[in-house]
């Protein structure tokens, strides 16, 4: 018997393409625009919003029958705020220099559309192990998209990736630079990486036309 | 030849790359065809290409001065500038023809070459004409650089501009942001050290940056730049240098002159707005004027770091930096300004205004044209929607209280309205 049955394994692979939370739904666009700059906070954020969905669908999950519907949204706050913060503490204590690049974003993780989303939308109506699944699913296709944009920017922005430079060194000349080449400042801004979210959106659309909204 | 091309047309049809060959075909030749068949038809000759080939004919003087001007600039920056200077003995010479040319027609092939490209990319894929948008986008483009922005920059940028400033909306005609201003304000952002400074402006100025301290080293700082250091001693360019163009600056924007005529032609042809031109003038001269009253009130300090930009004369805003270029070409553009009248008022205006405000309080960066035009083209749609609900509502109140002869049911007054 398989591992994951075929619909449990739907809720992991239909996240990561036709049900992307970042280029089918648009949620947790701010994050996507404000973190990808650099490849590893990409991978930070992408890991910590995985560590905070997985469990705190599991957690929901488990509280779904317990909790008054009136109050819901204070409960969700609550799970989500303390897996922040123990993400947080964690990324202060061992990765200081990450944490400071990532500032206020991994804080922010609390407002993540995509979180609140899918405690709404999945975690209280289903059981746990599906919930998990669920959550795994929509972070990694959250993740996936933050780090293909991650790649592109730090790429074309500085000419790194993982902060090793890849093109040669652009002060002393060397790679790519000795023939003229520089680093793109627009892909460092924010708005580079709304139009590479774009970019995306438009390539996963043009090759599915089936979700293309009706206009 | 044009019959030949008319056949070919016919056989080629149905084939992929139609799109292609019409392109070129329409480019060499007007088209056959008729609207419909039998019947009388009307067939108006100012279609997009006539529109696009006007605006061209304005731009020529200006790429030609620019060609001259990109001599002159790197000549007189490594010889000092001629103390007697007469128009053709220093300034129509050979050798500025060829040192312009070699710096700016391949600006110029550049820019055609990639956004016709990928033009036809586009059509191909989407099935249909090649529009003619970019025939002036991509006259501008080379106008609006500084002269040594390197090829593959300008490549980058031209293909950004064109994919993301106007296909991914439909193309010609759809596009928010004017493309050429996009395609500018992409290098602008890319790659500042090469769009502003006081390196880039004349030929062979970044190659000197590498020797520095050697008699190699030159440079060209613009008027807007002296000013934004405060620097107005230095700047030796008189009045009508500035007017006349020959001072340092982005190839096509420098001359005045050709560029006032221009428009006047563009107005006579009835191609762009003069409403948008003398709104923007009048929403530029207003801001200077504003600017110019706060230094005389004495509200701001000559060691504060805007005191010369701000005194700077309100009129000769007009006359330095890629304001006039920037209203008469850009600004007018008919698919991303205004639509009505009344908002081709107030868009013009906000475009002048906005220009003189950014090149005063911009730190970064004396020069603002670009920024304002690409703002207000983004409001634009919001101003036009404001006028026509006004409209709407002022006939409808006029519909209310106009008394209707004869006297009859309320409903006739919708018809009336309508």
């Amino acid at each position: 018997m398989p591992l994951l049955s075929k619909k449990e394994s739907k809720l992991i692979l239909d996240p990561l393409a036709d049900n992307n939370p970042i280029t089918i739904q648009v949620l947790g666009i701010c994050s996507a625009l404000a973190i990808t700059a650099e490849l590893k906070a990409s991978v930070v954020m992408a890991v910590s919003v995985l560590f905070v969905l997985g469990l705190g669908n599991v957690v929901i999950s488990l509280m779904r029958n317990i909790i008054p519907s009136k109050i819901r949204i204070i409960v969700q706050l609550v799970v989500v705020a303390t897996l922040v913060i123990v993400v947080d503490q964690t990324l202060k204590a061992f990765a200081y220099e990450l944490s400071k690049t990532l500032s206020v974003f991994v804080g922010l993780i609390i407002t993540n559309c995509i979180i609140m989303g899918r405690f709404e939308a999945f975690a209280l109506g289903n059981g746990p192990w599906r919930s998990f699944l669920d959550g795994i699913g929509n972070a990694l296709g959250y993740g996936v998209i933050l780090i293909i944009v991650g790649f592109f920017r730090e790429l074309l922005g500085s000419g790194t990736l993982f902060g090793i430079p890849v093109l040669g060194d652009p002060i002393a000349k060397t790679g790519l630079y000795a023939y003229g080449y520089e680093n793109n400042g627009f892909m460092i801004i924010p708005p580079a990486a709304l139009i590479v979210v774009g970019i995306l959106i438009w390539i996963q659309r043009a090759k599915n036309p089936s979700l293309v909204e009706e206009a | 030849m044009k019959q030949k091309l008319h056949e070919i047309k016919e056989r080629v049809k149905d084939k992929k790359w139609a799109p292609a060959f019409n392109a070129i075909h329409t480019f060499l030749y007007t088209p056959n065809e008729v609207t419909h068949k039998g019947g009388t038809h009307v067939k108006a000759v100012d279609d997009l290409k006539r529109t696009m080939n006007t605006v061209i004919v304005a731009l020529i003087p200006c790429l030609l001065f620019g060609i001259f001007n990109a001599g002159y600039q790197h000549y007189s920056a490594i010889e000092g500038f001629p103390q007697d200077f007469s128009i053709l003995e220093h300034f129509v010479t050979w050798r500025n023809f060829l040192v312009g040319l070699t710096t700016v027609l391949p600006l110029l092939i550049v820019s055609y070459g990639v956004g016709l490209a990928i033009e036809f990319v586009f059509a191909v894929i989407k099935g249909h004409e090649v529009e003619e948008g970019y025939l002036v986008t991509g006259m501008l483009v080379p106008l609006i650089v500084p002269v040594d922005t390197p090829l593959w920059m300008l490549a980058i940028a031209v293909a950004f501009g064109v994919v993301i400033g106007k296909e991914v909306f439909g193309g010609t005609g759809m596009n928010i942001l004017n493309p050429a201003l996009t395609i500018r304000a992409f290098l602008f952002f890319a790659y500042p050290t090469w769009m502003s400074g006081d390196k880039v402006w004349v030929h062979g100025a970044v190659d000197g940056v590498s020797k520095a301290g050697t008699a190699d080293a030159i440079s060209g700082e613009t008027i807007l730049g002296y000013l934004a250091q405060n620097k107005t001693a230095e700047m030796g360019y008189s009045l009508s240098d500035m007017f006349f163009g020959f001072i340092p600056g982005s190839v096509g924007e420098t001359s005045t002159l050709l560029i006032l005529l221009g428009g006047l032609y563009l107005v006579f042809t009835k191609i762009a707005s003069w409403r948008i031109m003398l709104s923007a003038t009048i929403g530029a001269l207003a801001m200077g004027l504003l600017f110019n009253a706060v230094v005389d009130f004495g509200w701001i300090q000559s060691y504060s770091k805007f005191y010369s930009l701000m005194a700077f004369d309100f009129w000769k805003h007009l006359i330095v930096g890629g304001l006039a270029f920037g209203i008469v070409y850009m600004a007018t553009d008919p698919v991303t300004s205004s639509q009505t009248n009344k908002g081709k008022w107030i868009y013009g205006f906000l475009v002048g205004f906005i220009s003189v405000m950014i090149r005063v309080f911009n730190p970064g960066y004396p020069e603002g044209v670009f920024l304002a035009i690409l703002l207000m083209n983004v409001f634009a749609p919001t101003i036009d929607h404001y006028v026509v609900q006004g409209n709407v509502k002022r006939r409808l109140k006029r519909a209310k209280q106009a008394k209707i002869y004869p006297a009859t049911a309320p409903a006739s007054v919708e018809t009336q309205t309508a």
